[in-house]
Order: structure tokens, then C-alpha cells, then sequence
């Protein structure tokens, strides 16, 4: 496995770059713009730290017309442009170019509209996840795509990826839950797509813009749909003595007509790492574990975790233990919800995000140990069951080059295997530069060369983002798009 | 006598494209027919037809996941989903009743459609249950995107950009829809006498309670409000109680018996209520709730409004009016000015030819889309004009 390839500075531009500071100078303002190595060096990379380039410059900008007029600049002087929010993307998807500027969202943090009645609420991208639930929860509501990393990443970011989280296996992911949002294109025009009804005139190109990561604009308002939270949520927490015994309870429910709230999994290497850090109570004696979340009245959550309970017993589950206070409800969340810094602290980590057919789980889950085997390294399991969104988080040793490479080509070739069995490379952190190079695992030549069209119907120079999701070769230029 | 092609492969759609593309002809995608008046109607040189691309191509119930190549009849497909008591979970609507007419709705045409139904507020459209399609793009190539899993952002969304495209985009060949359990009971209430204004609070209150409504609908002529949940027996009779307790305020709340509640919905959902109107024009409006009854009581002032319901909580506005430009023209603004947008639905050839069919959208907007199509289909070769005159 090579190292992820950057594509070469542009030289005209890295030489420019003092007449470009004074030139985006003038036009961003004040305390917006950031030059020195010292500031740049906080947007060098994102949450897949790895990899680092440091930008040209970073601009901050406070208005859409702002970032207009700074995307109508780099339009006209063939400047690169990386979007950015708050830089948490697992895939790599903000980490600049040398030859490029970053422009961050982080000061468009304004909720700028509530509206209970219409169940909807209006914002700034730069607002953070958590945000928009803590704008309505007084009230009852949420805003229901919950990734894990909510307390930071912004509405900006969860747009660009299509984030899910825990709850999307009944609420679905972001895509489901945006109604509108205003973007500025490359040309430095401003666009609402979408709005406060439902399914827009026209072509729908809010649903392209959603996981488009940052290719076709920046996107700097949305209305986005909120939901009146259930009058209770209690989890379950079953122990296996083998991952498909679980993998078969996962699919027996669902099965039965039963669309849980949440159902995640744990192998016994994530149960041991969440359990000696969050001290949850999980049973260190089993293979497998899963999370089931209900929803309801007490009454409701009683019959419906009867049933659930019938089920795993069906499938010889060996431990069962049902939330009776919100205590224990919070200590069983705590552990699935650190998982990924409870194994940050064990060993470094890079984190997978394939999708499989639940069907395939238990195969697939025997089969990522022994790819990870086989490269001699460690590998813990924590995931989105319901939905077969897997999450091997394969441990090695950052400062070992080598255990590097071998934990990437083990990545690789779990992602190879997620799209064998009918699955795909991502499924909801995206590609960005971690898995451009496994997109033709995916994708045939046809395929990629329609979604490249389609990207130079907004950005037929690639200013945008250029570098991410479609594999540096066989890129379709102005010419060839035409034809 | 127009020609008809009717590919029964993926590979012989896209011969058939390709070579319409070489002698620059035009065609004219058609499934069941049975939506004939959706949309601008196309002056294409050919018919290219679904009814040969045939077949249920996968069902993994566990899964909740069914495929099936485009031309595949509905009946067929929702058929098999209930053996398994599984459905789609978005409630499509059948245009049968308002265009009179005959035919097998395919599948293909309700994801070329963006179809959906009263259950859109609780489960999305069509969209949002589309996962996979493989379609042939005006060049004549197939393309897939997306895929069989729920979860899958990888590469660009072209699965939510072809969904309501009309097939302005590309052939759809095979389309992928995620399921759900078909509801293990359901039970509605109706609240009688309310003005349109109210009725719309009553459905915004239950709508925004916990107790997960999948449908909301007044219909102002029958002077009903419906609201229905969808639950297990236990849970919907406790359900009914708690709702039926706050919905107080509005008036008293009974439960209609299933086939009056079953009957009600389906005419909710294919609008029944209007489609025996003489009117010339009906109106599909999509607007925020809270903006509905002023929308419909300033089109009323100005003699534009003939009848109307409202269905999604006050979200979706059926409405039918007289058919001239002006009137057309000020209906279509006042929907821009609430952030909404209208949509004629059924109205004679020519007015369809020659109004804007779709809500007109600003320059920028429509430029952007111009390109979009061209990236899709470069010669304009499918459905000329069934969106937007100019496209
Ligand atoms: C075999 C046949 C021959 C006909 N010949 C003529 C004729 O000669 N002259 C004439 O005036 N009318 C003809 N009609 C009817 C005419 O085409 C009508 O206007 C009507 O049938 C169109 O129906 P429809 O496609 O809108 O309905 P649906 O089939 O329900 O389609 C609804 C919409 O979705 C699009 N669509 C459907 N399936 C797909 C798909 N798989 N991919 C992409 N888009 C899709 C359609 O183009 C249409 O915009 C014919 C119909 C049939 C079935
Ligand atoms: C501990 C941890 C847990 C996580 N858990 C989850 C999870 O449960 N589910 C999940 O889906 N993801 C998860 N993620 C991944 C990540 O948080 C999401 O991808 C998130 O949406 C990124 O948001 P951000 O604001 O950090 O965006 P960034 O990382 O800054 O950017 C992400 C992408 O969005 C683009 N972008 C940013 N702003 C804009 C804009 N204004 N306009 C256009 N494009 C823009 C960027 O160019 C980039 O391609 C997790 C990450 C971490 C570190």
C-alpha cells in the first residue's frame, strides 16, 4: 500500500501567495484571515491525522456574501478552495492543499430561525450538531442525525458527508432530515435550494449537494427538520457468545416487523477497551454484545423489549440486562458513545466505515479479523448493526511507518470485501482522500465519469475540494466533459 | 404511428439510446402510462417503453430491501411485500383517478416521479426510500449509483438527483427501494367543524407530540380532520387515548372504524376529494404548514381557489382553479412569496404546453440545472421539455 498521494503545488500559485494574502486582504474582513504558520497550523489536517498539508491561508469568513466574494475571487484567479467546518471528518475530506486557502464555516454559528409548528428550525452551517438539538430540547424536539462526534462537527460538515449516527436506523441520516439550504457556488453566486416545503420544483439538487463533500459549493444556511423526542428511550444490552448469534438476532428483529431505535454492536475487543474505560457494566465474558434502544411510554417500552428479549433468548443470548433508571441508561450509552477515544487511548487507530448487507455481518466480521491477522495487527469492532454500517477500528502505531502502511492495506482490503458482498467503501463518513483510490472498486469508468460530469456542472475548473473522492487519474477536464 | 421501443435488457436501453442519440431523435420515456398528465406534455419522435424491463431482481426481507428492473408493475411488487408484511414505506399515491386512466403503475415511474403519499410526513417520499438505481444516461451508457445498503455516501448522490427528474436525466432500468414493516395496526381520529386555520393548528399540535402521527389531513369540503397513527394494537390504543386527550381544545375527537379510515386515506392519498372537479386546473402546492390556510384564503380572495384540501399536516395544498395565464401567473408567485411551491398536475395539452407546468425557478437555479442536464444527457434526447420548456 502507497502512501495517499497529494496532487503537486501548483508553482505559479505557491509564488503568488504574498499578492494573494493582500488580495484576500482586502477582501475579507477583519480578523477573518489567517496567515501565519503558527494559526494555519490548526487546519492542517482533520480528524485523520495521518495527513497534513498547510494551506496558503485560512479565511473565516462571517456573511454568505462574504464567502461569495471570496469564491468569486478564487473563480476568477484559478484558486484552489477547501471547505471546512469544525475538521472532524474521519476520511480526511477537510485536509487542505498547499496551493490552496481553507474557508471555514466556524463563524456562520448562528440559529437564526425556530419553528415549532412546522417541526423546523433555520440556521447558519457553522452551528455545531449538538447545537441544533440543544436549540429545541427545551421544547421536546431534536434534531435527529446524532453522530458521534455532535459536540464538535457542524451542520456544514454533516451536509458535505451525509453523516448518520446511532439514531438514523428510525430517523435516517442527514439527507432525510435537511430541507433547504443556501450555498455559494464557485462563480460566487448564491443559490437556496430547497426550502421550507417539501420535495423542491425542479431537479432535486439539494439531495446532490448532500454528500457531495464539498465539491460543488459552500454551504452556508440550512433549514433543517426537527423532531418531537419520544416520551421515553430505554436501551437493552445483550450479551453472545458469538458474533453470529448476534449478527442473527440483529436480523430476526428486524424480521419480526421490529424497527428499533438503535441496534449496535460490539465485538469482545470493543467491550474490553469501553469497558475499562467507561466502566459500564458490560460483560467481559461474551463475544459479542448489542445495544437495542426502544422508544415509547413505559408501558409501550415494556411490551416492546418483551418482544425484543423473546428473540435474543431465541438466539441463546447469555446475558440480559435492561435499563431500569436513567442512570444505567446513561452508563450504557457512555461506553458505546466513547468508543472511539476509549480506544485512542489504547493504541492509535484508523477507523473504517464500510456498509454490508446485514446478512453478510457475521461473515464479514470473521473475515475483517482475519485480513487484520494477517497484517500481524489488532483490530476492535463497534457499529451500527441495523443498518450494516461497520466500524473496525484497526489498531497500530502511528510513529511505526510500517505498522502504518499495514494498518491501511488492511483497511483497504476490508473495504474491498464490504463491496464484494454487495456493500460500499462508505457509509456515512465519507471518501475524501482516505478511499478516492478504492472508488473503481465501486464504481466502473462509466459510472465515475457521470459523477464527474455531473461535479463540472458546478466546478468545471475542480477549485473546489479537488483533491478528494474521485481518484487523481482518469479525471475528465473541460474538454472532455464537453464531448 | 409513433414507434415504440421496448428494450427488454439494460443492454439493448442503452442501443436504443445511443443510436436515438446518432440520428438525433427524441424520445419519450414511458412505464405504465397511467401518469400521462404529469408533467409538460413531450413532443418526442419515439416511445421508449419500460413494459418489456420486467422482473423482481432481489427481496431480502431481513433486509428490508427490494430491486426490481423499472417496468415492473407496482401491484406486483407491493403483492410480494405483503406476504412478508413489509411495504414501501412512503404510501405512493396513484394518479388513475385524477387522469382517468387505465394501465399498470410501474415502479420505475414512482422513482422517476418522486411519488409519495399522506405517510410522506412520517416516512419521507420516494426519495428517501430510493437507495440504488441503475439507469442509462442520454449517451446511452448504464451508470448505477448507490447501491442495496441503507447506509452508502460514496461518490456523488446521483440516486436523489435522477428521484423526480422525470426521466429528464436518463432511463431508469432498475431501481432499489429500502422497506418497512407494514404498520401492525392503525387507527384515526377526526375532529369535526374546524376552519382551515385551526385545523391546521389541531394538526401541527399532534404532529409535533410524541406520539408519531403518519398522517395529518383536513379536508375543509367534508369539514373533517383526520389523523391516524400507525403502532402494535397496545400501543395504538394507548395512542388514540393520549392524543385523543390533546386534541381537546379543538373539539371532540372519534375514532373512525377501519374501512371508513382506510377508505378516507386512500382518498387523501389520490385525491378523491377533487378528482371529480370540473375545474381546468388542479394544483399540487407544497408549502410550510403555518403559511397554508393565509396561501389558500388569499387565492380565494382573488377568485383563484375553487376547492381545496390539505394533506401532510397543511404541508401539501390540493387545490383547483380556473385556467387563465394572469390567474396561473399570480398563483405561481404567491407561492414563491410563501416559500412554497405549486405545481398544475392536471390540465388540458395545451395549457400544460404552454404554462409553466413546474414552479418557475430563479435564473441561477435554472441555469444550474440546464447544466446538470446537459451532464446527464448532452443533446437533450429525453423527455425534451416534460420539466421545463426550455430543457
Ligand atoms: C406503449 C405506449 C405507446 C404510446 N404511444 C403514444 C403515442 O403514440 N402518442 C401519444 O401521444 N401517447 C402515446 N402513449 C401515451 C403517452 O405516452 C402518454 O402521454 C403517457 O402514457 C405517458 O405516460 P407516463 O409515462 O407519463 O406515465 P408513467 O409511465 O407512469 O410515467 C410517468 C413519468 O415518469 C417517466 N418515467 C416512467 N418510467 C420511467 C423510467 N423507467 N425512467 C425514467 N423516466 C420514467 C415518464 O417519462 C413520465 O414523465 C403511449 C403509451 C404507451 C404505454
Ligand atoms: C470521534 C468521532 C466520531 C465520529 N462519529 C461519526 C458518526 O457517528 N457518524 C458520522 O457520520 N460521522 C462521524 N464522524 C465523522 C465526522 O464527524 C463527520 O463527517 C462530520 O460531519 C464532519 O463535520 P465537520 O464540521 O467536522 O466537517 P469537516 O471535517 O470540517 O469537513 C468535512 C467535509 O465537509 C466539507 N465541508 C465543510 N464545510 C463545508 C461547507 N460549508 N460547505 C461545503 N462543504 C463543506 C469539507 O470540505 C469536508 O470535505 C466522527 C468523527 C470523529 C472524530
Amino acid at each position: 500500500m502507497n502512501e495517499i498521494l497529494f496532487p503537486t503545488p501548483d508553482g505559479a500559485i505557491m509564488d503568488r501567495r504574498d499578492a494573494i494574502l493582500s488580495e484576500l486582504a482586502a477582501i475579507a474582513s477583519p480578523g477573518c484571515l489567517i496567515v501565519s504558520e503558527d494559526e494555519r497550523r490548526a487546519f492542517e489536517t482533520d480528524a485523520f491525522t495521518a495527513y497534513r498539508r498547510m494551506p496558503l491561508a485560512v479565511v473565516l469568513p462571517r456573511t454568505t456574501e462574504e464567502v461569495s466574494a471570496l469564491l468569486a475571487y478564487c473563480h476568477r484567479t484559478g484558486l484552489k478552495v477547501v471547505p471546512r467546518g469544525a475538521g472532524t471528518s474521519l476520511a480526511g475530506g477537510a485536509i487542505p492543499q498547499e496551493d490552496s486557502i481553507v474557508i471555514g464555516v466556524s463563524k456562520l454559528n448562528k440559529i437564526l430561525d425556530v419553528n415549532l409548528p412546522d417541526r423546523t428550525i433555520r440556521v447558519q452551517a457553522g452551528v455545531t450538531n449538538l447545537s441544533v438539538s440543544e436549540a429545541v430540547s427545551p421544547d421536546g424536539f431534536f434534531y435527529a442525525p446524532d453522530p458521534s462526534s455532535q459536540l464538535a462537527c457542524t451542520i456544514a460538515g454533516n451536509i458535505a458527508m451525509n453523516s448518520g449516527g446511532a439514531h438514523c436506523l428510525k430517523y435516517g441520516v442527514t439527507t432525510n432530515n435537511v430541507l433547504g439550504a443556501k450555498i455559494v457556488l464557485i462563480t460566487g453566486e448564491i443559490i437556496e435550494l430547497g426550502g421550507e416545503a417539501f420535495d423542491a420544483p425542479g431537479l432535486d439538487l439539494l439531495g446532490l449537494v448532500i454528500g457531495s463533500e464539498g465539491q460543488l459549493g459552500i454551504v452556508t444556511e440550512a433549514t433543517l427538520r426537527i423532531v418531537r423526542a419520544a416520551e421515553g428511550a430505554r436501551p437493552v444490552l445483550f450479551g453472545f457468545d458469538s458474533s453470529e448469534a448476534a449478527g442473527a438476532c440483529v436480523a430476526a428483529i428486524i424480521g419480526a416487523g421490529i424497527v428499533p431505535v438503535a441496534m449496535e454492536f460490539m465485538d469482545r475487543p470493543a467491550i474490553q477497551i469501553c469497558e475499562a474505560y467507561a466502566k459500564a457494566g458490560y460483560p467481559l465474558d461474551v463475544e459479542a454484545m448489542l445495544i437495542i434502544e426502544v422508544e415509547g411510554s413505559d408501558a409501550e417500552m415494556e411490551a416492546e423489549l418483551a418482544r425484543i428479549v423473546d428473540i435474543a433468548r431465541a438466539h441463546n443470548v447469555s446475558v440480559v440486562r435492561e435499563s431500569r433508571s436513567a442512570m444505567e441508561t446513561a452508563s450504557i450509552w457512555k461506553g458505546r458513545k466513547s468508543a472511539f477515544g476509549a480506544t485512542g487511548r489504547v493504541a492509535d487507530y484508523i477507523c473504517m466505515d464500510g456498509t454490508v448487507p446485514t446478512g453478510q455481518l457475521s461473515y464479514v466480521l470473521k473475515r475483517t479479523s482475519e485480513i487484520v491477522a494477517s497484517y500481524g495487527l489488532r483490530v476492535a469492532n463497534v457499529f451500527h448493526a441495523g443498518d450494516g454500517n461497520m466500524h473496525p477500528l484497526i489498531l497500530y502505531n502511528v510513529n511505526d511507518p510500517a505498522d502504518q502502511a499495514k494498518a491501511e492495506a488492511a483497511g483497504m482490503d476490508i473495504l474491498r470485501l464490504c463491496v464484494e458482498v454487495g456493500g460500499c467503501l462508505t457509509g456515512e463518513h465519507g471518501v475524501g482522500i482516505e478511499k478516492r483510490d478504492l472508488m473503481r472498486c465501486q464504481f466502473n469508468e462509466i459510472d465515475l465519469e457521470q459523477q464527474m460530469r455531473v461535479r463540472a456542472a458546478f466546478d468545471p475548473q475542480w477549485l473546489l475540494n479537488p483533491a478528494k473522492v474521485f481518484p487523481l487519474d482518469g479525471r475528465l477536464g473541460a474538454n472532455e466533459i464537453a464531448a | 404511428m409513433m414507434q415504440v421501443l421496448a428494450p427488454e435488457t439494460e443492454a439493448q436501453a442503452c442501443e436504443a439510446i445511443a443510436s436515438a442519440r446518432a440520428d438525433k431523435r427524441t424520445l419519450e420515456i414511458v412505464g405504465g402510462g397511467t401518469r400521462s398528465g404529469l408533467g409538460r406534455p413531450v413532443r418526442a419522435d419515439s416511445v421508449l417503453s419500460t413494459q418489456s424491463l420486467r422482473g423482481i431482481t432481489l427481496y431480502e426481507p431481513a433486509e428490508l430491501v427490494v430491486s426490481a428492473w423499472a417496468g415492473t408493475p407496482l401491484r406486483e411488487i407491493e403483492t410480494l411485500l405483503a406476504g412478508k408484511q413489509q411495504i414501501l414505506p412512503f404510501e405512493p399515491m396513484d394518479h388513475r383517478a385524477i387522469y382517468g386512466t387505465q394501465g399498470e403503475p410501474t415502479i420505475g415511474a414512482l422513482a422517476a416521479c418522486n411519488i409519495s403519499g399522506p405517510r410522506r410526513v412520517r416516512s419521507g417520499a420516494a426519495r428517501d426510500s430510493l437507495i440504488g438505481l441503475r439507469f442509462v444516461n442520454g449517451r446511452g451508457e448504464a451508470v448505477k449509483s448507490g447501491g442495496r445498503v441503507m447506509k452508502n455516501v460514496t461518490g456523488l448522490d446521483l440516486v436523489k438527483l435522477s428521484c423526480g427528474a422525470h426521466g429528464t436525466l436518463g432511463l431508469l432500468t432498475e431501481v432499489t427501494f429500502k422497506l418497512s414493516p407494514a404498520p401492525r395496526g392503525s387507527g384515526t381520529l377526526i375532529i369535526e367543524g374546524l376552519n382551515d386555520a385551526r385545523a391546521i393548528a389541531a394538526m401541527s399540535m399532534a404532529l409535533g407530540s410524541p406520539f408519531e402521527l403518519s398522517a395529518a389531513a383536513h379536508i375543509p369540503s367534508q369539514k373533517r380532520t383526520l389523523l391516524r397513527i400507525e403502532q402494535a394494537p397496545d400501543s395504538l390504543a394507548y395512542r388514540m387515548e393520549a392524543l385523543t386527550g390533546l386534541a381537546k381544545p379543538f373539539g371532540p375527537a372519534r375514532r373512525l372504524s377501519d374501512s371508513e379510515a382506510h377508505e378516507a386515506w386512500a382518498g387523501v392519498r389520490d385525491v378523491a376529494p377533487l378528482a371529480n372537479s370540473k375545474a381546468p386546473a388542479l394544483w399540487r402546492i407544497s408549502i410550510a404548514p403555518s403559511r397554508a390556510a393565509a396561501f389558500v384564503a388569499d387565492m380565494a380572495a382573488q377568485n383563484i381557489a375553487q376547492d381545496h384540501y390539505y394533506d401532510w399536516g397543511g404541508g401539501l395544498i390540493w387545490l383547483t382553479s380556473g385556467l387563465d395565464a394572469a390567474k396561473v401567473e399570480t398563483l405561481q408567485t404567491a407561492a414563491a412569496q410563501a416559500k412554497g411551491h405549486a405545481m398544475l398536475v392536471r390540465a388540458s395539452q395545451d395549457a400544460r404546453a404552454q404554462l409553466h407546468v413546474f414552479q418557475p425557478q430563479p435564473q441561477a437555479m435554472m441555469n444550474l440545472s440546464g447544466r446538470v442536464k446537459a451532464s446527464m444527457d448532452p443533446d437533450a434526447i429525453l423527455n425534451p421539455g416534460r420539466m421545463y420548456a426550455c430543457q
